[in-house]
Formats: structure tokens, C-alpha cells, sequence
């Protein structure tokens, strides 16, 4: 208290000659709203109007017009705060209903003065608590100061004094007694009592109430903003030497957090980092992103029901399982006997969406189940199918994208579509399974990865079973838009030794159903009758935010268009399939690979963590068609680009199975980079006896080339040399002789 | 002897063993070791650990990536004769944290548990990364899984 009245002391007279100014200036005027403090003590100054000269009256000008100026603003911010005092007592009333105990709303009436009053009012606080008339005097004289503290976000003051435009007459009454202990406050607080610097009190608050700040208004969780206001209470009242508030204060935070929480709020409303899609790219980006920023809080928003899983897997090893329950566990044995669930992580890796705004280092959390269906570029905002909205600093969007269709199935009527499988999700896996059990005869249409695969997979459950497998397309050969001509041919006949009916050449033109059985002709005439259908047929990329956030769209690739650092606009970037993006080396370009989905998403987290690091490092791809022949590859495989292939003959020991052995891991993508960290698994199994091809091309390399340079390698049963590839590719060279190029891949070799 | 075959735009060459046997005259650009650009092992040119290195897996960003960070970072920056031997807390409090998450990071009994491995794996990586090696690292990389294995037990 002393201190403070010495402070006072100081400062009256400035307090006075200010306001003795501002009165004269006021009375000159003529205007009536000028809050001049009644009470300050009239004393004349040497700097009266009969003294100085010109700079006088300048000076004495300014000070009035801060004086006028505060006064205006201090006036227009009570009105304000009058109609937001109205709408919180109304929330109040309605919540304080809920409450059980009468406590909580006394407590509550104290609490928000004590808010506002920040530090100064805590000493009078407790002992107003009891009585809520003594409250009068300093609820408005906080409300005053908040006046000039929009940022303060609770304004009812105590219901008991109802007038929350204090005269400003009493501005200055009670400040000089809880001017109190808080040590930084008496400085600063002794200026506020002007009418003069109401501005300067606003900042003085701001500084002081930090945590109020964090629940803007109504916008977020409303149970929370009790919760938090009554914080700096605590806080506040912490600071005061009486330990009475800070008691029932945090049990008054109890109260009216579980009395007002709406059932409603179970999503965080504001997320620093939200991914929409939970895919191969969100969960690598999660990654990169909870890698570069510590404690980061990752978002992840996902329509599927599944927690994020990759998806080679599903057309290949999935199928290669010995154990029944593999559609329940979704586990594989990867060739090096080592086993693991398609799923990136476990469950137990990520945090639940309600714990993730308390969650102390912060962690990924996944909301299924949930469609953004908009996006609001300019607010930050997300909304999703229920209509619940979320906010975000950093988005990313990841959506990949929706298998393509034939128009004549689609058309064909609701018998066909049954029978039809769009492949791509585990949901898709766990019910093709189910139906290939049952039944005879089985089509693929699509000659591609996903078609080649699923080909070969279901072939070989035909050896076992009764079932027929056809797979039929436009091109010539398996993977045709791949692979040059010869090297799809070969590819064909090794996908029909796999026990696979192919039809080369062709186009459906209709399909029926007839007797519970499905009719497909051909342009050519032929007819194909079959019980299944699996269309895979092409990817499309889901642009369907696109509209809403006003993101553009590319005509060539589809996708969203970004730029090299894989961003669409500020704050917001795109990964993996839906991405179409500039390749600095290669040109524009989408890519539908796992590899390049891991690579997108894990460059778009360091981006949105500050990175801007462009599209560099080249992601590989690699398709296996049985255990016999896989091939890796990287850049634009394209088989209308001239072609140079070397090849060497093919001995037992090259094979995808023994190249997974070797390095230990199941995925081909992270044989390159994991197996730094991972010790290699010794292979002292022996390769296993199989026939010497007789076929020319047992491996090799494939270059594709544009304008003279590479542009694209394929290793044609030749592993664990992508570095090699990568780096030719990133050169950029031509070369003049590619046989030489080819020999820096030793391909006699292991 | 190479056979060269054309097949319309695309051209077919066999070689034998001994055709790929003499060194190659194919000119590769040379690296430029501080390419921002490129994508970096564990340890970067800085010096300073690369958390985003495929190598560490999720480690570095799972529930325990904290923990995980601190303990590798000491382990890093650790000047000591026997490296990283001032660095038992940060590892006691990995360990604690791994195992409250058995299903991420798998303990085994008998062999050496999935964390032991990582750890001295990324030390290893980290040996085989960095260009200077120098034989203090080397020895406290064996004596690492004993400062462990005393932890653990």
C-alpha cells in the first residue's frame, strides 16, 4: 500500500496538471462528453493560459485532443461492452441454470470482475466477494479499464450492479487503494486513472491477461472460455496476498467446465496442423511434420474408417497369405519372413481428437469417418460433413483420389454394379476376397500395375481353387503404356503362366446380366461370361475441394495444380495422388505411386514446417508380377518414348524374393532408405532351384529417353541400384553411349 | 560380345560379363555436398541430426519422440571418453516411455530390444553418415548397448 501511495504521490501532480488542462480545453470547447475526472484537485499550473506563449497553447492542444480522443473511444467501448455484457449474461443465465450448486454463480459473478479487474481489483475482490453490493465500486472501475480492453473477452460483470457505464467520476475513487501489492502493477496503473489514457490501459491489460486471450470470444468451445477466464483469475488472485479466491477458484473452474460442456465438441475446433485425407502422404507428412516440429499438433482427417495403411500391399502380399483371418489381421509376411500389418502405425501411436488441444507434446491424431466437404481459403477454415468446423494454420490436402469406371457398366444397371469391384480401399480387399471364395469365373478389366497385379494374385489362388481368371484390355501386352513392345509381350506370357486367361485388344462395348451371370461383349464380337467384374481401369484424382477453396485444377493431369514446393496457395499444400505438380528435372507432372506419395507427403510436411524445398528427390515405383519377375523404376516410364534396354542373362539368384531377403525389408521403396538403419538380415538362405529362363530378357536396364536425355530407368530384375538411377536421372545429361551409362549398374552382378 | 538389335524406336543390346567388364566412360556430375535441395542422411552437413531421416523410422515422431530426441541428442553432442555415458537419464526416461507403448516399440527379452537396436543402429548410421569417424565413436558404439543393457536391467 505504501508503495503505492508514494507512486501516487509522484504522479498526482502530472495527474493533475493533465487533467486540469483537459478541462480548460474541455470547458473551451463546449463539448459535453468529454469524461473529465470531476474529482482530481483544481490547481493552477505556471503553465495556466496566462503564461507561456504559442508552444504552450500547442501543447495544451495535443493533450486535449488525446484527452478528447480517449474520452470518445472510452465512451464508444462502454456501449460496446454493454451489448456484449447483455449477450454473456443471457449465455450465463441459460448455462448457470444447468448448475447444480448456487456457488457457482456467485463465484462466477466475482470471477469475471476479478478478469477484468486483472491484478488491482484482487485485493478488494475477495473481500467483495461475500457482498456483492460492496462490489459495485470496483466492478465498474474495472469495467472502465476493460472498457479500454476490448481483448478481454467476458464482460459480465456481477448481476447486483447493473450499470456497467461507471461514471467517470469514480474512475479514480477506488484505483489508488487496490493499487496493490502486484508489484508491476502501480506504474502502470496510476496513469489508467485518466481519462487521458485509456489507450495505454489497453495495452497495460493486454499485457497482463495473456491468458484470456486464448478463447476469442464465442468462436471456439464456450466451456473452455469459463475455464479460461477463470484461470487468470486464479492467476490474478494468486497474485493477491489473500488466498481466499484462488480456492474457489479452480473448483469454480470445475463447476462450470462440467455443467456447460456441450456434448457437441468432442473435434477440436483449431488445429495448428490439419491434413485432410489420411492416406500413404498424410501419414508421412504427420511424420515429417511431428519430426521438424516438436511437439507439433497434427490433425489428420479421414472418410475412411481406417487408420492410415498403405496399399501395395493389398494387391500383392495380401493375397500371398497362408493365414485364413488375413482380411481380420491385415497382416503379411513380407519374403523376408518378417512379419507386419499394412497399417503404418498401431493405434496406440496417435492420440484421440479430443485430447489433442491438451495433449502436453502435442501428437497425431486421426478423425475418421469425417468428409471436409469445404474449405474457406480465406478464413483458414475447414467444414466437414456434419457441419462441424475446424480451423487450422497449415493444411494439406491429400485426398488421392477415387477409381475411374467404365461408362458401360456404369450405365449397365444396378445387377452389373454389384457384381463390379472398384478396387482401392481395405474394404475393397476384404470383399473381393470374400466374393472370389464363392464364385467361378472372375474378369479383370485393366491392363496396368493394379490389373497386372491382381491378375497374377488371383491366378495363383486359382491353382488351389476352382477359379477362373480372365483379365482383358485395349493394349497389346501387359503394363503396354509401360513397357516397350518386347518387354510387354514378355510380360504377357508370364502373367498367362500364372494361370490368367488374357484377352489383348480389348474394348468392352456392353455389359449384361443374364441368369445371374454377367455377359461382357467385345467390339471385336467376342463375348466374355463371367461372375465378378474388377474394373481397374485408372485413378481419378478427388478434386472436390477445389471449388470451395478456389484452388485450380489441372486440364492435362487432373489433380490440383501446385508449384515445385508442392503448394496451391498460402498456407494450404497438396500431396500424393491428388498433387500435380512441377518436377523441376522432369516437367509438370501427377504421379500415383506409394513411393512418390511418401516423398510428396514427407516433402509438403518440411514445407508447411518451413522448409521450401522444392520436388527433388525422384521418387521410384516397382511392380512385382509373381516371385519371378519385379522391376523397379523411376522418373517418366512412358512406352511411346524411344527406349535403349540392356540385358545381361537372368540366374536364379535375381529375383524380387531374394532381393527383399537381402536387404530385409518387405517394402522395395524403403530397402534404399531404411537400410541404413536396419542391420541387414544375413541371407544364408540359399536362392531357391528354379528353371533358367530361356526368354532373352532376364534382367536388365530400360532407358527411356526424351530429347536425348533420360528421362526414365526401369531395372528390369536388377535390385538395390536405384541411387544409380536417381542420379542419372538427376544429372540431366545426354549421353552418347548408353551402353556405357549402363554398365555403372553392374547388372552381372547380385 | 553385345548384340544390338532395334525393334522400331526401341533398341535391344545383350552384353555379356565380360563386355561390362572394363570401367565405364559414362561421366556422372560430380555431388556438390551442400546442395540444399538434397535429401540428407542422419547426420546433416551442420552436424546436427537429421529427425526426418527414413531411417529413424517414426522414432523420432511417435508418442515417445521427446524422449527419443533428447536421449539421441545427448547421445550426439556427448564429448565424453565413454560416449553418451552422461546421457543415462534422458535413456532411462526413453525406455520408460517405450515401454508404456509395447505395441510401437516392440520389447524382446532374449534378443536385444527393438529401442537397443534403433539406437545403435542410428549410431551406426550416424558412424557410416558422417565423413571423419573417429575411433571414439567407434568404441562407444560397443560400449553403448552395456550402458543400455545396465539400464535396462
Amino acid at each position: 500500500m505504501l508503495k503505492c501511495r508514494n507512486v501516487w504521490k509522484k504522479l498526482a501532480p502530472l495527474a493533475r496538471a493533465s487533467s486540469t488542462v483537459c478541462r480548460q480545453n474541455v470547458r473551451r470547447a463546449g463539448l459535453p462528453n468529454g469524461r473529465i475526472p470531476a474529482r482530481v484537485p483544481v490547481a493552477h499550473m505556471s503553465t495556466g493560459p496566462t503564461g507561456g506563449g504559442g508552444e504552450n497553447h500547442l501543447y495544451v492542444l495535443l493533450v486535449g485532443a488525446a484527452c478528447l480522443g480517449g474520452g470518445i473511444y472510452a465512451y464508444q467501448t462502454i456501449k460496446g461492452d454493454q451489448q456484449r455484457y447483455q449477450d454473456r449474461i443471457n449465455e450465463i443465465s441459460s448455462r448457470s441454470q444447468k448448475a447444480a450448486t448456487e456457488e457457482p454463480t456467485t463465484p462466477i459473478q466475482s470471477e469475471p470482475p476479478a478478469v477484468k479487474a486483472s491484478k488491482t481489483e484482487a485485493v478488494p475482490e475477495p473481500e467483495t466477494q461475500a457482498a456483492p453490493s460492496p462490489e459495485e465500486p470496483s466492478p465498474p472501475v474495472p469495467d472502465v479499464e476493460l472498457a479500454a480492453a476490448p481483448s478481454e473477452t467476458a464482460e459480465p460483470p456481477p448481476e447486483p450492479s447493473p450499470p456497467s457505464e461507471p461514471s467517470p467520476a469514480e474512475l479514480t475513487e477506488p484505483p489508488p487503494a487496490p493499487v496493490v501489492e502486484s508489484a508491476d502493477e502501480p506504474v502502470v496503473e496510476a496513469p489508467p486513472e485518466e481519462a487521458a489514457e485509456p489507450p495505454a490501459a489497453r495495452v497495460v491489460e493486454e499485457e497482463q491477461s495473456p491468458p484470456s486471450e486464448p478463447s476469442p470470444a464465442e468462436l471456439t468451445e464456450p466451456p473452455p472460455a469459463p475455464v479460461v477466464e477463470s484461470e487468470p483469475t486464479a492467476a490474478a488472485a494468486a497474485e493477491s496476498p489473500s488466498a481466499e479466491p484462488p480456492e474457489p477458484q479452480p473448483e469454480v473452474v470445475a463447476v462450470s467446465g462440467v455443467d456447460s460442456t456441450p456434448a457437441s465438441l468432442k473435434v477440436p475446433s483449431h488445429t495448428p496442423y490439419l491434413l485432410i485425407g489420411g492416406g500413404t502422404a498424410s501419414f508421412a507428412a504427420a511424420r515429417s511434420i511431428r519430426a521438424r516440429d516438436p511437439g507439433a499438433k497434427v490433425l489428420i482427417v479421414t472418410d475412411e474408417p481406417d487408420l492410415p495403411y498403405m496399399r501395395p500391399p493389398l494387391s500383392k502380399e495380401l493375397w500371398f497369405s497362408d493365414d485364413p483371418s488375413v482380411t481380420e489381421t491385415l497382416r503379411f509376411k513380407q519374403w523376408n519372413g518378417k512379419e507386419r500389418s499394412i497399417y503404418f502405425q498401431p493405434a496406440s501411436f496417435y492420440i484421440n481428437p479430443e485430447e489433442l488441444d491438451s495433449a502436453e507434446n502435442g501428437g497425431v491424431a486421426v478423425l475418421t469417418g469425417k468428409k471436409v466437404v469445404q474449405m474457406d481459403v480465406r478464413g483458414n477454415k475447414v467444414k466437414l460433413d456434419d457441419e462441424t468446423e475446424i480451423s487450422y494454420d497449415k493444411c494439406l490436402i491429400a485426398t488421392g483420389g477415387v477409381p475411374r469406371n467404365l461408362q458401360v457398366i456404369e450405365r449397365a444397371g444396378e445387377e452389373v454394379t454389384q457384381k463390379t469391384t472398384l478396387f482401392r480401399k481395405i474394404d475393397d480387399f476384404k470383399s473381393l476376397d470374400k466374393v472370389t471364395r464363392n464364385i467361378k469365373s472372375i474378369t479383370i478389366i485393366g491392363g496396368g500395375f493394379l490389373g497386372s497385379e491382381l491378375a497374377c494374385a488371383l491366378g495363383r489362388r486359382s491353382h488351389e481353387s476352382d477359379l477362373e481368371v480372365i483379365q482383358m484390355y485395349p493394349e497389346k501386352g501387359n503394363m503396354g503404356k509401360v513397357l516397350p513392345e518386347y518387354l510387354s509381350n514378355w510380360t504377357t506370357e508370364k502373367v498367362k503362366r500364372e494361370g490368367v486367361k488374357v484377352i489383348t485388344e480389348a474394348l468392352v462395348k456392353s455389359v449384361t446380366c443374364k441368369d445371374d451371370k454377367l455377359e461382357i461383349q467385345l467390339k471385336d464380337g467376342r463375348l466374355v461370361k463371367t461372375d465378378h467384374i474388377v474394373a481397374a481401369v485408372g485413378l481419378e484424382p478427388n478434386v472436390d475441394l477445389a471449388k470451395s477453396a478456389g484452388l485450380e485444377v489441372d486440364s492435362d493431369f487432373g489433380g490440383y495444380r501446385v508449384n515445385a514446393e508442392l503448394q496451391a496457395r498460402s498456407n494450404i499444400w497438396v500431396a500424393g495422388d491428388a498433387a500435380c505438380f512441377y518436377d523441376i528435372r522432369l516437367g509438370r507432372r501427377r504421379v500415383e505411386h506409394h513411393d512418390h506419395a511418401v516423398v510428396s507427403g514427407r516433402l509438403a510436411g518440411e514445407n508447411m514446417t518451413g522448409a521450401n524445398k522444392p520436388y527433388w528427390h525422384q521418387s521410384m515405383f516397382w511392380s512385382d508380377l509373381g516371385p519371378d519377375v519385379g522391376y523397379e523404376a523411376i522418373g517418366i516410364v512412358d512406352s511411346s518414348l524411344p527406349t535403349v534396354g540392356v540385358f545381361a542373362k537372368a540366374t536364379a539368384k535375381d529375383t524380387p524374393k531374394a532381393a527383399t531377403e537381402q536387404s530385409g525389408t518387405g517394402i522395395r521403396s524403403e530397402s534404399e532408405t531404411e537400410d541404413t538403419a536396419t542391420s541387414p538380415v544375413a541371407s544364408s538362405t540359399p536362392a531357391p532351384a528354379m528353371e533358367q529362363h530361356k526368354d532373352d530378357y532376364g534382367k536388365g536396364v530400360i532407358f527411356y529417353l526424351r530429347d536425348k536425355v533420360v528421362v526414365g530407368i526401369i531395372l528390369w530384375n536388377v535390385f538395390n541400384r536405384m541411387p544409380i538411377a536417381r542420379k542419372i536421372i538427376k544429372d540431366g545429361e545426354e549421353h552418347a553411349d548408353l551402353n556405357e551409362v549402363a554398365k555403372l549398374f553392374n547388372i552381372h552382378e547380385d | 560380345m553385345s548384340s544390338i538389335r532395334e525393334e522400331g524406336k526401341d533398341q535391344i543390346i545383350f552384353v555379356t560379363k565380360e563386355d561390362h567388364a572394363t570401367p565405364s566412360s559414362a561421366e556422372l556430375v560430380e555431388e556438390d555436398p551442400n546442395d540444399p535441395y538434397e535429401e540428407r542422411g542422419l547426420i546433416l552437413p551442420s552436424g546436427e541430426i537429421n529427425w526426418n531421416c527414413p531411417c529413424l523410422g517414426g522414432m523420432a515422431s511417435g508418442p515417445c519422440g521427446t524422449d527419443f530426441k533428447d536421449a539421441f541428442s545427448c547421445f550426439h553432442y556427448s564429448k565424453e571418453e565413454v560416449k553418451g555415458s552422461e546421457c543415462l537419464e534422458q535413456f532411462r526416461a526413453m525406455q520408460e516411455c517405450m515401454q508404456r507403448y509395447p505395441e510401437l516399440y516392440p520389447q524382446e527379452d532374449d534378443k536385444v530390444s527393438e529401442t537397443d537396436k534403433t539406437s545403435q543402429d542410428s549410431a551406426s548410421a550416424e558412424i557410416s553418415g558422417a565423413n571423419s569417424t573417429s575411433p571414439t565413436v567407434q568404441d562407444s558404439n560397443t560400449t553403448q548397448p552395456n550402458t543400455e543393457g545396465s539400464v535396462e536391467s
